[in-house]
């Protein structure tokens, strides 16, 4: 039996979605197959349309494909229901999404206590908002707080519950460069000192600079494949 | 400016929101409902009620005396301002009714011998008048006689002069003088039990020895005369021949009731269709409120297309009206079948040969103008905020809402509150205001089924007291003349009988300084054992050997109290006038009565020890018998049975009082569900956001349902007690409203009906729950998500 560290955190295998509008049939994914490795950085680039998101929502268990398979570790997702889904994500995943989506009524650290009451193995809220270098601002409302630290805030969110996986869609989208690196900075120390496999979803090719690895989608299929032999620090990114 | 694009798009967002729309209308459907049929009940009551007196020729003012010659009539008729006058026989009699075990008291009265009656003319519904001189023939009450299955061609029994005379029906008839048909000293009207017989005026002249005389007799007036100078001067014209005092319609035990009936409805359309529709209102608020904010972009955009302020306003204006009109329509065909329904429950109870149900447009109107006025006015801050937004500040997100860190719910305090509460908890303080209107909502839904079911526990408590405690008399003789207290014996040796019980009424007119009140004092034992005075708080009251106990009532219209001397001017016999101190006072609910030891009595009428009715005790298994021989006693006037006054009054209440106790709990029921439902929906769509955002985080269906319902609950379960306490208010207030000198209702609300009525909304807040949960299922967490806020 393989160990659990040679396995693929998710194994992807001809995912199809379609969607039904109306009369009009949209094929957002065509059969796609992607291999997540755990520790491994992806980012994943493509026009808008492109069934990035579609393929990012499936991924994280918002979503279910409408054909193939899809795997985390040893487990297949395609064939759980949504209470195991919802499963997934409380213990195993992190979004983060353009738009920041925390509730307007908790604090900085309560946003991220959300998270940590109901987690299995969670670290402290305070280390999480430390680690994307919010740790002076615990107890403001996001009324208070900025684009960016809003976003540092979701990520906290997102990774105080220590996921395997990290899923951030369009993180910078609604940030300037700046604010964006402060942002990308703490997505790349998380997945350095927490080892979390991450995907990224961006159109900002710069970004994928800062990738092991890297995807560019369209017309619902991967397109091409790289990776980077050397990955640049997001410091150093600029656009 | 209306064009058409407006037009479809109000219709397509009143689609959309069609369940708070219809929830809204439900809610106002009901006020209106309620409004409409309390209005046109009223009006039809009233319309009925003035073209019967009307056509039927229903006196003004009536009097009964012992005895007064004919002649008198010619007086009174001379008297300025009488229009009509009419003289007649009137005497109570014990009627056999063939097949009917109980002795059944009537009222006989005379029919003029060779005349149309000038007053108070029956209606014949079936058969016809007896003819003149037939002094076998007899025209019954309708009702009595379809109680009894009685019809034309049959006969009856009656003892008429202390001897049984066998009459023949010839028909059956109504009378403006007996549409509530209740008989002398009962609680609730019993057809079976009490019927009215005409007889021609020469019979029963002949029978009582009344010839060329009358002792009874009614007066109708001119338009603009004041009944109270007839009465003076009747009073004064039947004083020497033994009258008992005239009285005013007014008085008139029927049109009593009727129009008392009719003020308790009057009562009805202001306290309950005002909660419902201020409840109304404040969901539109809500509602509206909600969509402007929603809507703020499209506002923008159709300013900046160059839409005006107030063509942004009339278009929330207009949808608005829709919602009221969509609500008045529901509460328009709710109230006219709630009205047609109630008119003809009050149409069996009251007794009229027509019923003229014709709503005028008055009452729907009213409604109409009173529930869109409500909306609009619930409207107006929504509306002025869309109508206000500057157009580029429209085209942007709201600021994003600022919430503190209240005392209650701080950030270092209340440790122990995990997160999803802190949320509940915070929203609510965010708006507190609208916290406390939800909140308001549903207590007024618990207010209003407390209130109902007062009414339940008050006739409970009447019922327990009236006849558990006070009354355990099983049957009462009464006599038409006073008579001799040996009668208390021979009575006692009746078969069947095991205790006795004397009682002596005497008709009078109690005066205090410029107050007076017509008003029988009633002579009983020091100690009662079987009809009993009792105080309304649970005790029985002991007569002292002298002086006069009254009832509170009787104290406040005299305005005296204990020590106060009252002028006793007796009615009957050498019609005595004394001097009586008040000894003690009493509480009841009904009439506002005067007692006195039954030999103190006796010294102040001057005469020997008479009785005027006998209450026994009676032993159940040889009641058939003593029945029988009630039949045959002459001298009875009537027997007043127990047992038939319980079944009697538990019938009514059971058939009136359900349907509005189920009417209340549907409109109750409702308006929590309303007020739930709308709250919950809003709450949904201002938070759709933040619930998918926590489905993501990997909360389930479960844990954002308590996110988004435990405001609700927890608004619901503040609501609970706040409830009670307003409902226990209107209750007292509408108790107050509905006092009469003839008739309170004790203010009591059990416990159970506070339990009974939290449960009922409880119920109701959890249907609206569920179905708003049901919605949350389909909650589109990715599309929620991409969009900005």
């Amino acid at each position: 039996m393989a160990r659990e560290s040679d396995l693929p955190t998710l194994r992807a295998r001809g995912l199809k979605k379609v969607y039904r509008t109306g009369e009009v049939e949209v094929h957002a994914l065509r059969g796609v197959d992607l291999d997540l490795m755990p520790r491994e950085l992806v980012v994943l680039l493509g026009p808008s349309g492109s069934g990035k998101s579609t393929l990012l929502n499936i991924l994280g268990g918002l979503d279910t494909p409408t054909g193939g398979e899809l795997w985390f570790r040893d487990r297949e997702l395609t064939r759980s229901d949504d209470r195991a889904l919802t499963r997934y994500r409380r213990d195993h995943v992190g979004f983060v999404f353009q738009f920041y989506n925390l509730i307007p009524s908790l604090t900085a650290v309560e946003n991220v206590q959300l998270v940590t009451e109901i987690a299995r193995r969670p670290m402290p809220p305070e280390e999480a908002l430390r680690l994307v270098g919010l740790g002076e601002r615990l107890h403001h409302f996001p009324a208070q707080l900025s684009g960016g630290e809003q976003q540092r805030v979701a990520i906290a969110r997102a990774i105080a519950k220590r996921p395997e996986i990290l899923l951030c869609d369009e993180p910078t989208g609604a940030l300037d460069s700046r604010t964006g690196v402060l942002v990308l900075e703490a997505i790349e120390r998380i997945h350095a000192e927490l080892g979390t496999a991450t995907i990224l979803i961006t159109h900002n090719a710069v970004i994928a600079d800062m990738a092991d690895r890297v995807l560019v989608m369209g017309d619902g299929l991967i397109q091409s494949e790289r990776r980077n032999a050397t990955r640049r620090r997001a410091r150093e990114l600029t656009w | 400016m209306v064009t058409r694009a407006l037009t479809r798009k109000l219709l397509r967002d009143l689609w959309r929101l069609r369940g708070q729309v219809l929830a809204i209308a439900a809610v106002m459907g009901s006020g209106v409902g309620m409004l409409v049929m309390a209005l046109t009940t009223v009006e039809s009551l009233e319309s009925t009620m003035v073209a019967y007196y009307d056509r039927y020729g229903f006196a003004h003012v009536f009097a009964r005396v012992e005895r007064a010659p004919e002649r008198l009539a010619e007086r009174i008729r001379s008297l300025p301002g009488v229009q009509a006058v009419e003289t007649r026989v009137v005497r109570p009699a014990v009627l056999d009714v063939p097949g009917f075990e109980e002795p059944v008291t009537g009222e006989l009265v005379s029919l003029p011998a060779r005349e149309p009656p000038r007053l108070n003319r029956l209606v014949v519904r079936e058969g016809r008048l007896p003819r003149p001189g037939a002094t076998d023939e007899v025209v019954l009450s309708e009702p009595f006689a379809k109680a009894h299955g009685l019809v034309p061609g049959g006969s009856l029994r009656a003892i008429i002069d202390g001897r049984w005379r066998e009459l023949r029906i010839v028909g059956t008839a109504l009378s403006p003088e007996y549409v509530y048909a209740i008989a002398p000293g009962a609680l609730m009207p019993d057809d079976r039990l009490f019927g009215v017989l005409w007889l021609d005026r020469d019979a029963l002249q002949a029978a009582y020895g009344l010839e060329g005389a009358f002792n009874d007799v009614s007066v109708s007036l001119l338009r603009g005369t004041d009944p109270q100078t007839i009465i003076d001067r009747l009073d004064e014209l039947l004083a020497p021949y033994g009258g008992f005092g005239a009285y005013a319609r007014s008085d008139q035990t029927s049109h009593w009731f009727l129009s008392n009936e009719i003020a308790q409805l009057r009562t009805l359309a202001t306290i309950l269709p005002t909660v419902f529709l201020a409840v109304a209102a404040f969901l539109t608020h809500m509602v509206l409120a909600r969509l402007v904010a929603v809507e703020r972009s499209e506002i923008g955009l159709l300013k900046a297309f160059g839409y005006g302020n107030r063509d942004v306003a009339l278009h929330y204006v207009r949808f608005v009206l829709a919602i009221g009109a969509i609500g008045v329509l529901v509460g328009w065909l709710l109230g006219s079948w709630l009205g047609l329904y109630t008119t003809r429950l009050y149409a069996e109870f009251f007794h009229f040969p027509f019923l003229l149900y014709e709503p005028g447009p008055r009452g729907y109107v009213i409604a109409a103008l009173v529930s869109l006025g409500a909306t609009l006015a619930g409207a107006l801050g929504s509306v002025r905020d869309a109508a206000s937004l500057p157009p580029a500040e429209s085209m942007r997100p709201p600021s994003p809402p600022v919430f503190s860190a209240t005392s209650l719910v701080g950030a270092t305090g209340a440790r122990a509150l995990d997160q999803p509460t802190r949320i509940i908890l915070r929203q609510i303080f965010r708006w507190p205001g609208r916290a406390f209107l939800t909140s308001a909502g549903i207590g007024l839904a618990v207010s209003v089924l407390v209130m109902s079911s007062q009414w339940l526990d008050a006739v409970d408590l009447m019922i327990d007291v009236y006849f558990g405690e006070a009354q355990v008399q099983d049957v009462t003789v009464a006599f038409a003349q006073p008579r001799s207290s040996d009668v208390v014996r021979d009575l006692a040796r009746l078969p069947g009988v095991l205790t006795t019980e004397p009682a002596r009424a005497v008709s009078a007119i109690l005066r205090a300084g410029a107050r007076e009140q017509r008003e029988a004092v009633q002579g009983v034992p020091a100690r009662q054992l079987l009809s009993r005075v009792y105080d309304a708080g649970g005790r029985a009251v002991d007569l002292p050997p002298d002086g006069l106990v009254i009832s509170t009532m009787l104290a406040r219209i005299l305005d005296v109290s204990i020590g106060d001397e009252i002028t006793v001017e007796v009615l009957e016999g050498r019609r005595p006038v004394v001097r009586v101190p008040v000894v003690g006072t009493f509480e009841t609910y009904i009439g506002s009565p005067a007692y006195m030891e039954i030999g103190a009595l006796s010294r102040l009428l001057r005469e020997r020890p008479s009785v005027t009715s006998v209450h026994l005790r009676i032993d159940p298994a040889r009641r058939e018998e003593l029945f029988r021989t009630l039949k045959t006693l002459p001298r009875i006037s009537a027997v007043t049975l127990r047992e038939a006054a319980i079944r009697t009054f538990d019938e009514t209440m059971a058939e009136t009082l359900t349907i509005f106790v189920t009417l209340f709990i549907a409109f109750a029921g409702t308006l929590a569900f309303g007020v739930t439902y709308n709250s919950a929906r809003i709450a949904v769509s201002e938070r759709g956001r933040e619930l998918a955002t926590l489905r993501v985080l990997g909360f389930t269906r479960g844990e954002i349902s308590y996110i988004l319902l435990g405001e609700t609950g927890l608004l619901t379960f503040a609501a609970l007690p706040l409830g009670c306490a307003v409902g226990w208010l209107l209750a007292r207030i509408t108790v107050i409203g509905m006092e009469t000198e003839l008739f309170r209702v004790p203010f009591v609300v059990d416990r159970s009906s506070f339990a009974w009525a939290m449960i009922v909304v409880l119920l109701a807040t959890a249907a609206s729950a569920l179905i708003v949960r049901a919605r949350l299922d389909r909650l589109d967490l990715i599309a929620v998500l991409k969009t900005r806020e």
